[in-house]
């Protein structure tokens, strides 16, 4: 597009601006599509962005540690868990290696037994908790030479929920994404068959401009500029109304878990600013395509 | 500077226009008359490109109306003025926005040109009426509102279609008079009317060819025009 072109299109022409009557209902309606659009894609675009988030703290936070479970009789426990901590002090990609105290097993079990718990009288394993190096531990030799001198340790290298727990994420954040493609193609949809319904509903003045000498790319920028503008307000009040939304839900807590978390955070607020010039390119794209192609059918 | 040649027009199953053969040359003033229905408004919409020949050539500007494109017959229509029978307004525009659409449409800075405006406003004498909108004008107001539109780009060719159609013998007189002011500026017009008395009118302030159609033909009119 020329520079000429970029700046009638965003300065506009008065004189040319009134060729074309006023639409009334795809007016409204490219307006409110615009709107209701932009503020889907607020939210698909907070979902996507906590989702993302999600997923990487839990890749990073669990990716380096694993949790070594004694299972033993009362009275061996205390050897097993020293003998475990010597094998693991010894084995090379192993950063530490502790037992969690009797209080931090409390805690963990007190979500579902209580505060009170007495832990003494109940068969808990004694857990160690294990963070690896960056080059990383061979889990499977470590497992080989626990099962000789630690008869009842069980190494969890949480391998096998974190995946499911991230790929879950992960999807979400796609998901999210996948939304917002669908939200623009919805909207560029829409606004096809108003701006259809707008040249349609104009074929008279065409022909009279046609008649006074007027080239179809004169004629099809009265629609676009109209379309591309109604687009950029109607998702920028779209976007407002949406972020007022997200800035509302509860803020991020232990207790609400991932819903209070969708929100933007430090520079993901500016990410939903970019809706409603991406919404007028959308509408600048599909208006054009319109009025080419009905331009054309019209002689 | 438009020339038809050997031009046959069908409409439908039916052949309107046959063998028909004529040129404009400039500075010429012409009338074309006939029946209702003998195909006076499709010749003349084949001279200013509206509609493309069944069979034979139409050169406007020495440029074959049929290969041009969109942008081009674009530009063709700014160097022929046109004034339809119904005028074909834009109803929400004013009439002095209606005059200057050609100038809108071409780009041309409306300040710059308000000076001719206003003259070719009150040229056609409608200065009072400039506000208006067309749906307000009576059938003399709207004829010479579309003759003002038509050439207001200074046009070398003005084509009208039954300009008088509407009006009274008073205003068809007012017409005929910026018609042949036009003419005498070296406007080429082309006329289309089936009102006999407004040609001899005009052949007695101007050199005119009366040309006639009649069954699918063109013929040059008789002494009795």
């Amino acid at each position: 597009m020329s520079e000429g072109r970029i700046r009638r299109l965003v300065i506009g022409d008065a004189q040319a601006d009134r060729v074309v009557p006023p639409s009334g209902f795809t007016a409204h309606l490219t307006l409110f599509v615009a709107a209701a659009m932009a503020f889907l894609a607020v939210f698909a675009l907070a979902l996507s962005l906590a989702s993302g988030r999600l997923a990487d703290r839990w890749a990073d936070e669990l990716a380096r540690a694993a949790t070594l479970r004694i299972n033993a009789p009362a009275d061996q426990r205390a050897a097993q868990t020293q003998a475990a901590l010597t094998v693991l002090e010894q084995t090379p990609g192993v950063a530490s290696a502790r037992a969690l105290s009797a209080d931090e097993q409390a805690a963990l079990l007190a979500p579902w037994f209580g505060a009170e718990l007495p832990l003494d009288s109940l068969p808990v394993p004694q857990l160690i908790e294990v963070l690896e190096t960056e080059a990383g531990y061979d889990a499977a030799g470590l497992r080989l030479r626990l099962q000789a001198e630690v008869p009842g340790a069980v190494l969890d290298d949480h391998s096998r929920w974190r995946k499911p727990l991230v790929d879950a994420a992960r999807s979400l954040r796609r998901l999210g994404l996948f939304s917002i493609l669908l939200i623009g193609g919805a909207m560029a949809g829409m606004i096809t068959l108003a701006a259809n319904a707008a040249l349609a509903a104009n074929a008279q003045v065409i022909e009279v401009l046609r008649l006074v000498g007027a080239q179809d790319s004169y004629i099809a920028h009265a629609f676009v500029r109209r379309f591309t503008l109604r687009a950029l307000i109607g998702c920028g009040v779209g976007v407002g109304l949406g972020m007022i939304g997200i800035w509302l839900m509860p803020s991020a807590s232990q207790e609400g878990g991932f819903l209070t978390g969708l929100g933007f955070v430090a520079w993901g607020w500016l990410l939903p600013l970019a809706i409603p010039l991406l919404g007028a390119l959308v509408a600048f794209i599909a208006t054009s395509r319109a009025a080419k192609n009905r331009l054309g059918e019209l002689t | 500077m438009i020339e038809l040649d050997n031009i046959g027009y069908n409409y439908g199953d039916g052949e309107l226009l046959s063998n028909v053969s004529v040129e404009l040359s400039p500075g010429s003033f012409h009338f074309l008359t006939g029946p209702s229905g003998a195909g006076k408004t499709t010749l003349l919409k084949l001279c200013y490109g509206a509609l493309s020949p069944t069979s034979g050539r139409v050169k406007a500007f020495n440029m074959d109306v049929k290969g041009l494109d969109r942008d081009q017959m674009a530009m063709l229509r700014r160097r022929v003025g046109v004034v339809h029978q119904d005028c074909r307004f834009l109803d929400h525009l004013s009439v002095e926005e209606n005059i200057a659409l050609p100038l809108t449409v071409s780009g041309k800075d409306l300040s710059q040109e308000e000076g001719n405006l206003k003259e070719l406003m009150n040229w056609v004498g409608l200065s009072e009426r400039a506000h208006a909108k067309p749906p307000e004008l009576s059938g003399g107001e709207r004829q010479r509102a579309a003759l003002a539109r038509a050439v207001i780009l200074s046009p070398e060719v003005v084509v009208a279609d039954e300009p008088t159609g509407n009006v009274d013998w008073e205003m068809s007189q007012r017409l005929l008079q910026l018609l042949v002011e036009l003419n005498r500026m070296g406007k080429t017009i082309l006329v289309a009317t089936h009102d006999l008395a407004l040609i001899r009118a005009a052949k007695n302030q101007v050199q005119t060819r009366v040309l006639r159609i009649s069954d699918r033909r063109l013929q040059l009119a008789g002494a009795d025009l």
